[in-house]
């Protein structure tokens, strides 16, 4: 059977082109890889090559021609002992089937999959199913996740909650290993890490050069190997050296390998910020990671955040961004006395329960929106505090359960306000409440500067609790 | 052509000559990724296949020369962008890759990846990548695994003459010899990062010696002699497999086809193309060679023509007839279920 040579398309766009030149002559012999002419695209002239071996037998549109649509026969190729009559033959007969991309039936509209895959175990709470909305697939927490309750307790800082949670699952599994600046010989920058050089060795915990974005690629490529890194950001404000490798590397690899090959990282360090620093070490991620659907980005507050949310993230099979704060890291707080002490990701926590006002708050600020909330008590308004714990995946039903509950909504973050968490909570809120609400949900953020140095420049930025209970009473009315 | 004075590459001729078979079976790969990504080329013309579509065409001698260094099950590769040749060359199916490329479920990313992204755990192919240089701290990151878990495995890793030029190259450099880490840096210098000359985009075009501030030894080849690439294969994978650190090949070499579908390639002369491909061609050399060596006849040949032909065909009919993904996949694999 003769080849009948189909018009191709040379660029991603076109539709269409001009049989500029026949570089070969009816009769020609054509070995693959010859060119065979020339074509004018929507971008260029272009050089069309040959893919099979045969004779030119019939030149079916004319150099010279405009407007020839793509995959339309414009040559027939006699193969070894075929003669011009077969060419002939084969001329006759309509142009093979347009391909079945370029009719391609469009997806099915994406409602038909809705509420889909966030797999967390249905609980028989009393929360009922959240039904997003805006499609969402990972984004959001849709059902109630049972949490465990512990009646044992021991006292410990938020850095030593991070160490134990790190040595605990080290001892566990051996594919687990830290790497970062200063976390071996100097036991961390921030001291997170006192202790583990000693117990574990420089196989296992790893002095890097100051190189972000060499040593998350390198600790990205390990766990697609599947080894465990927990990659420390000095301060998450390096991180930007190495977002990349963040996202495009480690966030995005599951989906474009079709699920064959996972993340299974850590990446973790202080977020948002110190004091005194400026604006290059005083900013917060959250809304930066948690925008990227492929990431699970955490923000713990107590200590028991720490080692519940650290040990689940290490254990995690997929890339886990953890928000730590600088701030928090010498405060004490109760953390249950288990050995099997974990929390599950993508449930936040009712860190004061209240009935006239929802605070919606994270990491350092939940310290700030409880003394806000004492605040508020004092002039009889009764707050409820929410501390997220997750920020992506966000726990929508633990939120409007209780905005459902106080029909009033604050969202708290040091943060910027454009397109931050609050904002993304107002939404929420928004879609799936508004018929509960009794005030338009506000946010309280981070000035919309970069942090500034001087002392009391750097106090306008923050959130504090006056400016938190102003929010809730503006909310309230009662401002 | 590099401005610096090279060392003279290796020659094949100073090789021990290896077994005919598996003279012949080099022959069959590269012949199967010339001919396969000249099919990729063909169905991008008809439209089904999208988007980017790099040519490995003129590049094959490299990846096939280097694989014969590698030690199958242990060993792990890691590419850019134009990547299909490394695919075949490891090994995995020519029907997932060129499904992959039509956006088919039978393709090895259930077609959510495309050209750029397959991978093969199996097969130790660990990408395709699409951000030029950031496979090399990736795979540095694979010489490390191998070195964590003591598998006696190799990374090879590589990259463009593009990519040299990326600082994370470097971050990477610094660590693996720092470290000591398995890995052989393969720097493929086909003369263009897209559309700009080596000497255009490069200070110093003696790619090679890019690993010289970090004591990482370097040694230019001839990309299109197989031969040439294999025994330089050998001594860099030795070298990193025994605990003495990375390596860097400059392989230089060229590719006949555009940076992708879409390039004129009018940054460079007809004639320097129809040169490389006449007087240079890694499977017309090996061809002579087979002859010379009487290792094969020419039925011998025809015949191994004629199963390649068929298993591109066979690759290009199941990537048409593989059917396009669920709806429901746009919804999978975000997120491994904890």
């Amino acid at each position: 059977m003769p080849i009948t040579v189909l018009m191709p398309a040379l660029s991603p766009t076109m539709t269409e082109g001009k049989l500029a030149k026949w570089l070969k002559k009816e009769g020609d012999a054509i070995a693959a890889g010859d060119i065979i002419a020339e074509i004018e695209t929507d971008k260029a002239t272009m050089e069309f090559e040959a893919v099979d071996e045969g004779v030119l037998g019939k030149i079916l549109v004319a150099e010279g021609t405009e407007g020839v649509a793509v995959n339309a026969a414009i040559a027939v190729l006699l193969l070894e002992g075929e003669d011009a009559s077969a060419a002939d033959a084969a001329a006759a007969p309509a142009p093979v089937a347009a391909p079945a991309a370029a009719q391609a039936p469009v997806a099915a509209a994406p409602v038909a999959v809705a509420a889909a895959p966030v797999s967390v175990p249905v609980a028989a709470g009393t929360v009922e199913p959240f039904q997003p909305e805006v499609l969402t697939t990972t984004a959001y927490t849709t059902t109630d996740i049972p949490e465990k309750t512990y009646d044992k307790f021991v006292r410990m800082t938020v850095r030593e909650a991070l160490r134990d949670a790190m040595a605990e699952e080290m001892r566990r599994d051996d594919a687990v290993f830290l790497m970062g600046e200063e976390v071996a010989q100097y036991q961390g920058a921030y001291k997170v890490s006192q202790g583990l050089l000693d117990e574990f060795g420089p196989r296992r915990v790893i002095d890097t050069p100051i190189t972000e974005m060499g040593f998350a690629g390198l600790a990205t490529g390990a766990a697609f190997k599947g080894l465990r890194p927990i990659v420390e950001f000095m301060t998450f404000n390096f991180s930007m050296q190495a977002i990349d490798h963040v996202i495009n590397s480690a966030a995005k690899t599951l989906y474009m390998a079709g699920g064959k090959m996972g993340c299974p990282i850590v990446f973790r360090g202080p977020n948002g910020a110190a004091a005194r620093v400026a604006a290059q070490h005083s900013q917060c991620y959250a809304s930066w990671y948690a925008h990227c659907p492929g990431l699970k980005v955490l923000a713990p507050w107590s200590a028991a955040d720490a080692k519940g949310l650290l040990k689940a993230a290490i254990r995690d099979p997929n890339p886990v961004v953890f928000l730590e704060n600088e701030m928090l890291y010498g405060q004490s707080f109760d953390v249950p006395d288990d050995p099997d002490f974990v929390l599950p990701i993508g449930k936040a926590k009712i860190e004061r329960a209240g009935k006239d006002v929802t605070i919606v708050t994270y990491s350092r600020m939940v310290g700030t929106s409880l003394e806000a909330a004492d605040l508020l008590a004092a002039e009889g308004i009764d707050a409820e505090v929410i501390n997220l714990r997750s920020i992506r995946p966000l726990d929508v039903p633990t939120i409007l359960a209780s905005v459902k509950k106080t029909n009033r909504c604050i969202s708290v973050e040091e943060g910027w306000p454009y397109a931050g968490i609050g904002s993304e909570i107002s939404a929420v809120v928004t879609e799936s409440a508004f018929d509960y609400l009794d005030a338009p949900v506000r946010r309280v953020t981070g000035i919309d500067v970069p942090m500034p140095y001087a002392v009391n420049l750097e106090k306008m930025v923050l959130p504090d609790a006056k400016r938190i209970a102003d929010a809730a009473k503006a909310v309230c009315y009662k401002a | 052509m590099a401005t610096t004075p090279r060392r003279k590459p290796r020659s094949a001729k100073s090789s021990e000559v290896p077994d005919t078979e598996e003279l012949v079976r080099y022959y069959r790969d590269m012949l199967l990724i010339r001919r396969f990504e000249e099919k990729a080329g063909q169905l991008y013309g008809m439209g089904l296949i999208g988007g980017f579509c790099h040519l490995y065409i003129g590049q094959e001698a490299v990846v096939v020369g280097m694989q014969a260094a590698a030690l199958e099950g242990v060993d792990t590769v890691i590419t850019s962008y134009r990547d299909h040749g490394h695919m075949l060359a490891c090994g995995m199916d020519p029907k997932g890759v060129m499904a992959e490329l039509t956006g088919r479920i039978g393709g090895y990313s259930k077609g959510k990846g495309g050209s750029m992204h397959m991978f093969s755990l199996e097969k130790g192919f660990f990408g395709g990548h699409g951000i030029v240089g950031a496979q090399i701290p990736l795979g540095t990151g694979l010489g490390f695994a191998h070195q964590y878990s003591g598998d006696g495995g190799v990374c090879f890793a590589y990259m463009g003459d593009g990519a040299v030029n990326q600082g994370q190259v470097y971050e990477s450099f610094n660590m693996a010899a720092l470290w000591k880490l398995p890995v052989v840096y393969v720097i493929e210098n086909n003369k263009y990062g897209m559309g700009t000359s080596v000497e255009r985009a490069s200070a110093s075009t003696a790619l090679y010696e890019r690993g010289t501030a970090y004591g990482i030894p370097g040694a230019p080849v001839d990309g299109m002699d197989i031969l040439t690439v294999r025994d330089a294969a050998l001594e860099a994978a030795e070298h990193a497999r025994s605990g003495k650190g990375p390596y860097i090949l400059e392989a230089n070499t060229y590719r006949y086809r555009g940076h992708s579908m879409s390039d004129p390639a009018k940054y460079r002369s007809k004639e320097e193309v129809s040169k490389m491909r006449t007087e240079h061609d890694p499977i017309d050399q090996l061809k002579a060679k087979l002859l010379e060596l009487n290792a094969i006849d020419e039925a011998g040949l025809k015949e191994i023509d004629r199963e390649v032909k068929v298993i591109v065909t066979e690759a290009a009919e199941f990537s048409q007839n593989s059917p396009e993904p669920d709806p429901s996949e746009l919804y999978t694999d975000i997120l491994v279920d904890a």
